[in-house]
């Protein structure tokens, strides 16, 4: 990694490295979370396998990952390789598309021991990914950093590997789809119901509509720049209402109520029915 | 698990024998609590595999009153040649002992199952249930549904069956009188536990950081769809399929008392041929006939049929019922909301 002024190091960039990039999904930060809180106590930080799959467009997807024990002192890094061969095979099985992307280890920054680990992993799969996870939060956040390595050579010989960090993508859709609250908080009495969902979204569309009044508000008056970009998007959305007219519309409001009360009249029909046949069921004496 | 660890809350210490000599009554479960990454890794190999059903192990603590799911994993898919039987229990074992050389809790609390649009009420449910039954004193069942997922909607169930509805099982004995005798309905024999969702506070630190700060998620949009119509569609479908399953039961029931009642007649009449007979060889002063004759098939009892079918048949049926109450009201929101939308 360090470069003299006299000899010229020669940086094997491939092609795809420059388009590459990751994402990652929220079960795997789970699972390394959970992982470092179980590990045994005289590891300092844990160490495991990242599987997931190539998208078409270059991109690695890391959808799962499994811890792998290892040993760690100042000398030399043992990985349990035995016991990573055999998660392997037992998570094929379940997901077969799932193939080893790269690997993890908590911790903040790359160790002189990740490079022996990385070449380890580099024999499994051609460009892994090395993904670093900061769960002690020394710079006063969570960093989760993405490299992938390139081996630094002079003329023939290999002298060094460079991590190069690579752009990660963080977005957590499906946690989203579950809702942060419950995935935030570190005890949730109970899992909210439909409709409790239903009232949560709508007070959040209503935030956000109130924000949008404001904003125009403030702009008519003067008091906030007005910013075209922001004014065409409003304009976008409120025009993206189909123009229908009042009788149409209600119309259509009308039909689709209606649709739906009487299914549910139907539902309770079928319910009445039920406690009825119950009841004839198990009243019938045999005399 | 040893006895001494399950008294984790007594006041008053015991000596050793007396607690090896009391039978502990074991606290009611009354809820079950899961960590947020069993959650997130039972929907991902749910969604992975839809439409197709699959099932895992879960594996947690029995803790007094509270059963703590920690972790799980999954099944292979399972053909259905009788090689891949001992595969399986492979898995099963390799897995429990790699997840216990990373410090995962290695105690089998339950086995979790997804099913489309809720019709997972089978004869098979229950024998899964009977079978952990006997090895694990305490477990649970969670199911999940994955269409419901798309509507915003975590669908996410825990389930065990009640007690006495077991021990009837266990008898396999399913008449009106039983049945009566117990007062078990339809409603008895799924207990619902409810779900509390706990999360290690590393984890808690690290999605409160990677939490977007959008006031609006993919949940939201998810919720606020218009388009139920599909899911509706297939959920009365369904429904009609059970109505039929169930006529079909009461029809079955129909017959039997049909035939029953055939049979009490026939019974009868013959009963009265011989007392007539009888009569007459008293007043010919011979031996009376026996009033009964077992041999004779009008006398053979005729099983009734047992309810449990048309039992899990109901609770489909409710659930289904539930299941669109539940669109329908979201629905109902929605539609007032675009009303008032639209008069702006």
């Amino acid at each position: 990694m360090a470069s003299s002024d006299r000899t010229v190091l020669q940086f094997s960039l491939s092609s795809s490295s420059q388009s590459l990039s990751a994402k990652v999904h929220p079960l795997v930060i789970f699972n390394i979370c959970d992982c470092y809180v179980r590990r045994p106590d005289q590891a300092d930080r844990v160490i495991g396998t990242l599987l997931g799959s190539v998208l078409p467009d270059g991109t690695v997807d890391i959808r799962n990952s499994y811890a792998v024990p290892h040993n760690e002192s100042i000398e030399q890094v043992a990985l349990d390789i035995e016991y990573h061969h055999n998660m392997l095979i037992s998570h094929q099985k379940v997901n077969p598309k799932e193939i080893i992307v790269g690997w993890y280890s908590t911790g903040l920054g790359v160790t002189g021991g990740s490079a022996l680990i990385h070449e380890f992993y580099s024999r499994e799969v051609q460009n892994p990914i090395h993904l670093t996870v900061d769960t002690g939060f020394t710079n006063g956040g969570g960093t989760i950093k993405a490299y992938v390595s390139h081996n630094l050579s002079l003329g023939d010989r290999q002298i060094a590997a460079q991590f190069q960090e690579i752009p990660l993508d963080l977005r957590m859709v499906e946690a989203e789809r579950i809702g942060f609250d419950m995935l935030k908080a570190t005890a949730v009495d109970k899992i909210p119901s439909d409709l409790e969902g239903m009232e949560a979204s709508m007070q959040h569309l209503l935030v956000l509509i109130d924000d949008i009044y404001k904003y125009v508000d403030d702009v008519v008056e003067g008091r906030v720049a007005p910013d075209n970009k922001i004014g065409r998007f409003i304009s976008d959305a409120v025009g993206s209402l189909p123009k229908v007219s009042p009788p149409v519309f209600d119309k259509l409001v009308n039909d689709c109520l209606q649709d739906h009360l009487l299914l549910l009249y139907l539902s309770s029909i079928t319910r009445t029915q039920l406690s009825l046949a119950e009841k004839l069921n198990t009243a019938a004496q045999i005399l | 698990m040893d006895k001494l660890e399950l008294d984790g809350i007594p006041t008053t210490t015991r000596s050793f024998l007396q607690v090896a000599a009391t039978e502990e009554a074991a606290p009611p479960l009354r809820v079950v609590q899961i960590e947020g990454l069993v959650i997130l890794k039972i929907i991902k190999h749910c969604k992975d595999h839809s439409p197709s059903l699959v099932t895992g192990q879960l594996l947690g603590l029995d803790v007094g009153s509270v059963l703590e799911v920690t972790n799980c994993f999954p099944f292979p898919m399972r053909e259905e040649d009788e090689e891949i039987e001992a595969d399986g229990a492979n898995y099963q074992l390799e897995m429990m002992r790699c997840l216990r050389e990373v410090n995962v809790d290695n105690n089998t609390v339950g086995w979790y199952q997804s099913t489309l649009l809720g019709s997972f009420q089978t004869v098979e449910l229950i024998e899964t249930f009977m079978n952990y039954q006997e090895n694990i004193r305490r477990c649970v069942c969670i199911i999940y549904d994955p269409s419901r997922s798309d509507q915003g909607v975590l669908a996410l169930k825990a389930l065990k069956l009640s007690d006495s509805f077991m021990e009837l099982y266990r008898s396999n004995n399913f008449t009106g009188e039983k049945l009566r005798e117990k007062n078990l309905s339809w409603v008895d024999i799924f207990e619902e536990i409810p779900i509390k969702v706990s999360n290690s506070a590393l984890i808690s630190a690290f999605m409160t950081e990677l939490e977007p700060d959008t006031p609006v998620t993919q949940c939201d949009y998810d919720r606020l769809q218009l388009s139920t119509s599909s899911l509706m569609e297939r959920n009365v479908e369904f429904l009609i399929e059970c109505m039929d399953d169930l006529s079909l039961e009461q029809q079955k029931f129909q017959f039997f008392y049909r035939s029953l009642s055939r049979q009490q007649a026939q019974q009868q009449a013959w009963l009265q041929k011989r007392r007539a007979e009888n009569m007459a060889r008293k007043s010919a002063g011979e031996e009376p006939l026996p009033e009964e004759d077992p041999s004779n098939p009008i006398f053979k009892p005729l099983p009734e049929p047992s309810r449990l079918e048309s039992f899990l048949i109901t609770n489909q049926i409710s659930n289904y019922c539930n299941q669109i109450n539940g669109v329908s009201g979201q629905s109902f929101n929605r539609l007032y909301l675009m009303k008032a939308l639209h008069e702006d």
